[in-house]
């Protein structure tokens, strides 16, 4: 299962679920929902948090609410 | 013509401004009500309310109440609680969301919401010049076809579409379309959106559950309808160009380059609240001295000049000396977020700061707490989550502020000689860059311990939107400003003066006739300036705060503390430089702004077996109570102001002064 914080900087996936039930409905608000094309854009210098490039704008997250977010294969 | 002209001016439109973070929202509010602005609260939350006024050509008014930043209406914070209540009452005529043109897609989904509302609603098209920019095309007229409701394009940099929108406004209507899947809310008994959203704070769990269920399916259900609306309205140009920001995030989130400007940026902060405030605040402190004196001897002199030079003047002086740091800081913390680097702050110290429940906005207000408490502590505003920025308010006045630098300096000088050296360093210095250290140090202790402690019902996250730079808008900070500064004034202020008069009751009225007594004592005496300072000290040790510091003699004795320093502890909560004062006036020292004058009195003073009373131990003991005591009532005015909770005010109070006493207690019986 390949999830959003495994992106190396550029890599790009498409959202196929997410799995944490709170957080879910934070990230589909924030455009982040099943279909849709994410790319990792920024590490954080300290290793954490990450940026991704989505919905046509800019997001960043923690690394472990981006392990919520399932890519497709 | 006329006749309908005038119905409208007799009823103001009542408008709720809303939409995302980063919206333009705001600034847009300030281009059109300017300083026609009031804040207020909304009863019983934290979150301020922003309401203005503002005329359409025609003469109609229009009520302006700019909502809290929210990203939808299934609210995930306190601030999109408070816009969604809002937006289901009944005093709004018509809700204008506003968009940025550049980042349609997100921006819709809660234009979708609202517009499910079946109240009248205006879509806004900000920040038009950036979408152009980047080579957008937007069909505005499909757009609103596709919403069914006005959509406006406004460049709020250049105030270009104001007026359209104000026109608009006017003639709102709401939607026939609808952006919900009916046929999924069975589950939920009702149809209609808005009973389906007002119906969450009826604290139903079955409800709740339900609904939760629901939101998830219904904002994917939105989304693919935006992407169908998007589709058909806005044309992406043919190849994406790589933005200013990207090349400049290059630079910024850089591990070395990027923590390099970060402290560029806080030294230039602080520079200016620590240093440049300096000259303002001492031309205000000598205009008010002036004035003071002005009075004092215009009027005729009595109980009643008194109060009015040394209660509410001298009260007025230490709240207006304030306004300098708090513009001055307010006009950085402005800057940093409409240029959008803030939100890099946060991004590359959230690691660090998380571990000790801060945010990492906090950098900002906790640095400049080495400043001031006060405006930092108003500076917390921009960390969204609740329990980091109530972490963040709660730990700020452990920073050692510049109010501490001439209690350090007193003792300091007292307990070390000048020409003491350790290695290559002058011991002083080593002392006094301890006192910071030691305060950064409490802060973030503390802050680690009150993240285990204090529970929130909001969720807390990270997910924080990244936005592009933009050049920052000059006239909407300069309103944020005056608006800081007026907030501070009136609801700060009041408490502050209130508690300067009674501090200036306690130290200058005593029981019975006490005072009298004196002044005859001294009434034969020649006018001799040293006897008049021994009259003051005589009569501060008659004063109420004179019997209160022999009372409360017996609880400080433990930390080495006599009824001499328990009168300035008592006095100098007005603010901690008092204490020299204070100190001068008990030992009729020469001159009470002079630290060598007052230093001398205090080296001679000797305890009761005849040794030095103020030694090392009683220093250090003393050092340590400032360095962690509240000792600040400003500070506690503005805790209140934005934690709206006599709790969290009371509960700093306590810890900290706990914490300076049990710390001085150590101390003292260490040395």
């Amino acid at each position: 299962m390949k999830t959003l914080d495994k992106l190396s900087i550029g890599e790009s996936g498409v959202v196929k679920s997410l799995t944490k039930k709170d957080l879910a409905l934070k990230l589909i608000e924030m455009g982040c929902f099943p279909g849709e094309k994410i790319t990792l854009t920024k590490i954080a210098p300290l290793g954490d948090p990450i940026a991704i490039s989505i919905s046509g704008y800019e997001l960043s997250l923690r690394k472990d609410e981006a392990s919520t977010v399932v890519l497709e294969d | 013509m006329e006749t309908s002209s005038q119905k409208i001016i007799t009823k103001p439109i009542s408008v709720a401004l809303l939409g995302n973070p980063n919206s333009g929202k705001t600034t847009l509010f300030n281009a059109l009500t300017g300083l026609n602005q009031k804040t207020g609260n909304y009863p019983g939350v934290t979150v301020d309310k922003h309401v203005g006024v503002t005329k359409t050509a025609d003469g109609a008014k229009l009520n302006i109440t700019d909502l809290p930043g929210t990203y939808s209406l299934y609210p995930k914070s306190l601030d999109e609680e408070v816009a969604c209540k809002v937006l289901l009452g009944d005093d709004i005529d018509v809700a204008v969301v506003v968009t940025d043109s550049s980042n349609l897609k997100r921006h819709l989904l809660l234009a979708t919401q609202v517009i499910d509302l079946k109240i009248p609603v205006i879509v806004v098209l900000n920040m038009i010049d950036e979408a152009d920019a980047l080579g957008l095309k937007i069909n505005t007229e499909e757009l609103s076809r596709l919403l069914g409701v006005k959509t406006v394009t406004v460049n709020s940099r250049t105030h270009q579409g104001l007026d359209e929108l104000k026109k608009k406004i006017t003639e709102a209507t709401s939607s026939e379309n609808s952006f919900y899947d009916v046929t999924k809310t069975g589950e939920l008994n009702n149809k209609e959106f808005k009973k389906i959203i007002a119906k969450q704070f009826e604290n139903d769990a079955l409800y709740n559950s339900k609904l939760n269920a629901f939101e998830e399916q219904d904002s994917i259900y939105r989304f693919n309808v935006i992407n169908y609306i998007f589709a058909k309205t806005v044309t992406l140009p043919q190849h994406a160009t790589r933005s200013f920001s990207d090349k400049a995030d290059k630079l910024i989130t850089h591990p070395i380059v990027g923590y390099g400007i970060l402290l560029l940026v806080l030294f230039v902060v602080f520079q200016f609240i620590f240093f440049i405030a300096e000259y303002p605040m001492l031309w205000i402190e000598n205009s008010f001295s002036f004035l003071m004196e002005k009075t004092a001897s215009v009027m005729p002199a009595g109980q009643l000049t008194d109060l009015l030079v040394n209660g509410v003047l001298a009260g007025i002086s230490g709240i207006v000396v304030f306004i300098p740091q708090i513009a001055l800081l307010f006009f950085f913390i402005g800057l940093l977020e409409d240029s959008g680097y803030m939100a890099r702050v946060s991004f590359i110290m959230d690691k660090i700061f998380r571990r000790f429940g801060l945010n990492g906005k906090s950098v900002i207000p906790i640095v400049s707490g080495v400043a001031c408490a006060v405006p930092s502590i108003l500076g917390t505003r921009t960390i969204s989550n609740y329990k980091e920025r109530l972490i963040t308010i709660l730990t700020i006045p452990l920073m050692s502020c510049s109010a501490r630098l001439p209690v350090y300096t007193l003792l300091i000088s007292l307990m070390v000689p000048d020409d003491a050296v350790l290695g290559i360093f002058n011991l002083k210095g080593l002392v006094l860059l301890g006192m910071y250290l030691l305060g950064f140090a409490a802060t973030l202790i503390t802050a680690f311990i009150l993240k285990l402690v204090v529970k929130t019902k909001e969720k807390s996250y990270f997910i924080m939107e990244l936005p592009v730079y933009r050049m920052p808008q000059w006239q909407s900070i300069g309103v944020i400003v005056v608006g800081k500064v007026k907030v501070f004034l009136w609801e700060a202020g009041k408490i502050i003066l209130a508690v300067s008069i009674v501090l200036w009751f306690l130290s200058s009225h005593g029981p019975g006739d006490t005072f009298e007594k004196i002044e005859l004592k001294y009434a034969s005496s020649s006018s001799d300036p040293q006897i008049e300072k021994q009259m003051q000290a005589d009569k501060l040790e008659a004063s109420y705060a004179g019997w209160l510091g022999k009372k409360i003699e017996p609880a400080i004795a433990p930390l080495g503390f006599d009824w001499k320093i328990g009168i300035a502890l008592i006095t100098s909560f007005a603010a901690r430089e008092v204490f020299v004062g204070t100190m001068a006036t008990i030992y009729s020292a020469n001159d009470s702004e002079n630290v060598t004058s007052v230093r001398e009195k205090l080296i001679l003073e000797k305890a009761k077996d005849g040794k030095p009373k103020y030694n090392v131990a009683v220093c250090m003991s003393l050092l340590v109570f400032y360095a962690f005591a509240m000792q600040c009532m400003s500070t506690m005015a503005v805790v209140l102001r934005e934690t709206k909770s006599w709790k969290w005010m009371f509960a700093q109070l306590f810890y900290m002064t706990g914490l300076a006493y049990v710390s001085s207690y150590i101390v003292y019986n260490l040395f």
